[in-house]
């Protein structure tokens, strides 16, 4: 029981102590002072885009097939598509390039070059996309 | 937040990086340009999302992708100088991933 109110004080004491840290005051736009900045705020706005693609990927697996065949053709659905498209794109490259600091390979006492490794994730994301483009335009066109 | 929660959050906010970047621009080609290029007809299109195997594509890219946009734009609450905002912009966006993955899992079983 003593041990438990020695925990609750500490923990109240701490609590004051976070409250009187110095808080350096931080201007809401300083992400527009340098360019690289930007550019981390625009990798981080992608998030919106790849998350409305993905509500829109759920909307797409209830549509009735007249509303289905409405959203995935014509000029407006082309222009949304095309931005969210670029945005996409944005993060897969902003992604890929990332990949060599989070995954470290070693082939026996050398650290596997992480240009080559990049590349490869290059290579790999553009075989699996063409892949899935003309398994889509197999099976759902001629080929079924 | 626990370090073992933080690793959990951002093991899914990783996983749905890796899914949208590799996965994303394809499936966006599909659905966006390939009927009003030519590629292929919306009825065909139609027809192969009534594919379980499709369906279970798109659970995956619905779910982990969502994940990590509620990781990013929880975070990015902070990044525009709404710290105290932490909690409830978490609450919302992972609520949101929550729900969005329960919906397509429903979507998904209603479908087979």
């Amino acid at each position: 029981m003593s041990q438990v109110q020695s925990h609750d004080s500490e923990s109240s004491a701490r609590g004051d102590h976070a409250a009187r840290l110095y808080h350096q005051p931080w201007p809401s736009d300083w992400w527009l002072r340098r360019a690289s900045f930007t550019l981390f705020m625009i990798r981080e706005i992608t998030a919106v885009f790849v998350g409305g693609y993905a509500i829109f990927l759920l909307v797409l697996l209830f549509l009735p097939a007249g509303a289905f065949q409405a959203a995935v053709q014509g000029p407006v659905s082309a222009f949304m598509h095309v931005i969210v498209l670029v945005m996409a794109l944005y993060h897969t490259v902003t992604w890929l390039n990332l990949t060599p600091k989070v995954l470290v390979v070693w082939r026996g006492e050398e650290r596997v070059n992480p240009i080559l490794l990049t590349a490869a994730h290059y290579v790999g994301w553009i075989v699996l996309s063409l892949v899935i483009v003309g398994l889509v335009v197999f099976l759902a066109g001629g080929g079924a | 937040m626990p370090r073992s929660k933080e690793v959990f959050w951002w093991s899914l906010f990783s996983a749905g990086g890796v899914v949208s970047a590799f996965f994303f621009p394809a499936t966006i080609i599909i659905t966006g340009l390939a009927v009003t290029l030519g590629w292929v007809t919306a009825e065909d299109l139609h027809a192969l999302v009534q594919n379980p195997l499709v369906r279970l594509y798109l659970f995956v890219l619905i779910s982990l992708p969502l994940f990590h946009a509620a990781h990013r734009l929880s975070h990015l609450t902070i990044d525009l100088g709404l710290a105290h905002a932490r909690r409830p912009s978490a609450i919302v966006c992972y609520g949101a991933a929550i729900v969005g993955t329960l919906l397509a899992a429903v979507g998904v079983i209603t479908g087979l």
